[in-house]
């Protein structure tokens, strides 16, 4: 029964080829727009997701404050106020897991004829660990090596590349402002980080190090920041005040003295981005849902159009037997093969145009299976919605009045 | 008798309902049609020839009165229940034949049997039977514009025959053809009534015509003012 049905609702459409093509690209629009949203969207979302992940969890970042001089204030982190005693100390707290104190700079780094400027930055070993950052060749340095500030560097992924090509920077010495280095390890890539910096892009050397011998500063022992992880993220509350308590006594803070440094949760900031982009691919989505329904709204149009255009040959067909049952089945045949063909093509128009938006403006996509079988089902039931009516239209026709129909 | 007739009608009452009141276009129609019998039924425009036909063929419901078709009383029926009794008692012939334009000659001739739930094979070997009955096998996988009215009006009469039904309601199955074919259709219809099996009930306005049957009726005004024998003066006695 079914077979010769579809036959027949195949050839109505073949007998209004643009009609039927017409209301299909309405279809076709719909879905591919969702498709693509959807891709775009979840793609923006993964982006997202993956720089928060190379982030590390549970974040703190530990800036030194401002400093008033003279009347004149000064941005966050102009005095030198945090150092690794204060990260030693902060290391001591039982709310937080692990802790490393930074001390970065700008610097031009050799190998042979090859020269790369990069971020350098003085660290321990804690670091790797905060970062959740894998070692690709070598192995890190050790507690030891910021004790006695020896010069061994550990290279970024694009760092290694831009100085080494492909053999194997492990073992070399190349030089920073000038001092000769080891290479002892290359970390693992990790990409882009969330405003966009490429965090391969790097070189970390101990802490000591940079601070005695690559980035003299006058102030002995001070760093630029601290990064701190707390031990969970329920923790992460505790883990702020008691650090604020901490440094507030260290730096001999009076009372109603502002704090001479900031502490930033890059969690919460993460977790904000995250919540931004997954509004906005709810709301792309909704945008092009949109269009599916104006879609639906036309393939409803054009049954109705064509019920009233075909109701003598329904009026026919009830004379020589069909029940009401048959008529409807035969209209929604058409409707869902117009939705479904449309569909198909709007799946392959959406995702061709999500991996062209991919090719040429490296927009981030994710095409995922589920959201195919989605837009799918989901143009399978505006098809039977919006047909039903027209269907019903049709099989409920009073045989005698179709059939005098001119 | 009664229990034998293929059709029965007692007291038939049809109104249609205007914007100007309810026009009765049936009046206590009675009539019995008996199996194997060849009615034709004449009467000038708005007698309510056309509107009996449709209660025949359980297109149209009467306002009152009882219409027993093959047994059963057709206002108790349900929708369904009508349409097979459309698809397996019932064939039509129409004067505007009423094929499918855009479906072969095989596949309008098939269409009841798609409707009965006929399997596919089956389907296309007894309308392709019908089709050489009517003489035009050949044609079958023409379309119906590409053929003759009077090609057309034997296929639809394949169609009618193809569920083998007990019951041909044939209404004005000549207006279109010319007088030739006509009488071709009528012998056709003629060797179908002379099997036996199959009841005829023709309206026509064609005096010509209604002697191929065997009884007449005459409509005149929603009421039947002869039923009887065909004869010449019973056709001349009023022309439509």
């Amino acid at each position: 029964m079914m077979a010769p049905m579809l036959a027949e609702a195949w050839h109505a459409m073949g007998a209004n080829r643009l009609r039927s093509f017409l209301t299909m690209l309405g279809m076709m629009i719909g879905v591919a727009a969702v498709i693509m949203m959807l891709a775009v969207g979840q793609g923006a979302q993964f982006a997202v997701d993956q720089s928060i992940a190379s982030m590390g969890s549970n974040l703190f970042i530990v800036l030194s404050g401002s400093a008033t001089s003279g009347g004149i204030r000064m941005g966050m982190g102009a005095t030198p106020t945090l150092t690794t005693g204060d990260a030693e100390a902060i290391g001591e707290l039982p709310s937080v897991a692990a802790v490393a104190p930074i001390m970065p700079g700008t610097a031009q780094v050799i190998y042979g004829s090859s020269n790369w400027s990069t971020m350098v930055a003085g660290t321990t070993p804690g670091y790797l660990e905060l970062r959740d950052w894998a070692l690709e060749s070598g192995y890190a340095f050790t507690d030891s090596d910021v004790r006695s500030a020896t010069r061994v560097v550990l290279l970024g992924k694009t760092v290694a590349q831009n100085l080494f090509g492909d053999t194997d920077p492990v073992g070399k010495t190349i030089r920073i402002k000038q001092s000769p280095f080891l290479v002892i390890g290359v970390l693992a890539a990790k990409g882009q980080s969330l405003d966009g910096r490429d965090q391969d892009d790097t070189a970390f050397i101990p802490v000591t190090t940079a601070q005695r011998r690559v980035f003299g500063t006058q102030f002995p022992g001070s760093v630029r920041f601290i990064a701190v992880q707390a031990v969970s993220s329920d923790a992460m509350s505790a883990a702020e005040r008691d650090m604020t308590q901490l440094l507030r006594q260290r730096h001999h803070l009076p009372d109603r003295t502002d704090n001479d440094f900031d502490i930033r949760n890059l969690t919460a900031l993460a977790n904000a981005a995250a919540q931004t982009t997954r509004v906005m691919s709810i709301m792309l989505g909704a945008i092009a849902s949109i269009s599916l329904l104006v879609g639906g709204i036309g393939i409803m149009n054009i049954m109705l159009v064509s019920v009233t255009e075909r109701t003598r040959e329904i009026g026919i067909r009830v004379a020589i037997g069909a029940r009401q049952r048959d008529v409807r089945t035969q209209f929604l045949l058409e409707a869902i093969i117009i939705s479904l063909f449309g569909c198909v093509v709007g799946v392959l128009l959406g995702v061709g145009a999500a991996v062209a938006a991919n090719l040429i403006g490296s927009v981030p996509v994710v095409i995922t299976g589920s959201a195919m079988l989605l837009a799918f089902l989901v143009a399978t039931s505006v098809g039977v919605f919006f047909g039903f009516y027209p269907a019903n239209k049709a099989a409920r026709l009073k045989p005698i009045d179709a059939l005098r129909y001119q | 008798m009664a229990a034998e007739a293929l059709i029965r009608t007692e007291h038939l009452f049809k109104q249609y309902e205007t914007a100007a009141g309810p026009v009765p276009v049936l009046k206590d129609v009675n009539l019995t049609i008996a199996r194997g019998e060849f009615v034709a039924i004449m009467g000038p425009s708005g007698s309510g020839k056309s509107t009996f036909m449709n209660i025949l063929g359980c297109l149209d419901l009467p306002t009152s009165g009882r219409y027993v078709l093959d047994g059963r009383d057709v206002r108790a029926l349900e929708a369904n229940e009508l349409a097979a009794l459309r698809n397996r008692v019932i064939g039509f012939v129409f004067q505007g034949y009423n094929l499918l334009p855009r479906a072969t000659l095989l596949d309008n001739v098939a269409l009841p049997l798609l409707y009965a739930g006929v399997a596919k094979d089956e389907r296309s070997r007894r309308a392709l039977e019908l089709l050489a009955q009517v003489e035009l096998a050949g044609l079958a996988h023409y379309v119906p514009n590409q053929i003759s009215g009077g090609q057309q009006q034997r296929v639809a009469i394949a169609r009618a025959l193809v569920n083998q039904p007990q019951l041909i309601l044939a209404d004005e199955p000549t207006g279109n053809l010319d007088t030739k074919t006509s009488h071709d259709i009528m012998e056709q219809l003629v060797r179908l009534n002379a099997s036996g099996r199959i009841t005829i009930v023709l309206v026509t306005h064609e005096p010509d015509i209604a002697k191929y049957a065997k009884r007449l009726v005459r409509f005149v005004d929603g009421r039947i003012t002869h039923d009887g024998g065909v004869s010449v003066e019973a056709i001349e006695e009023a022309p439509a």
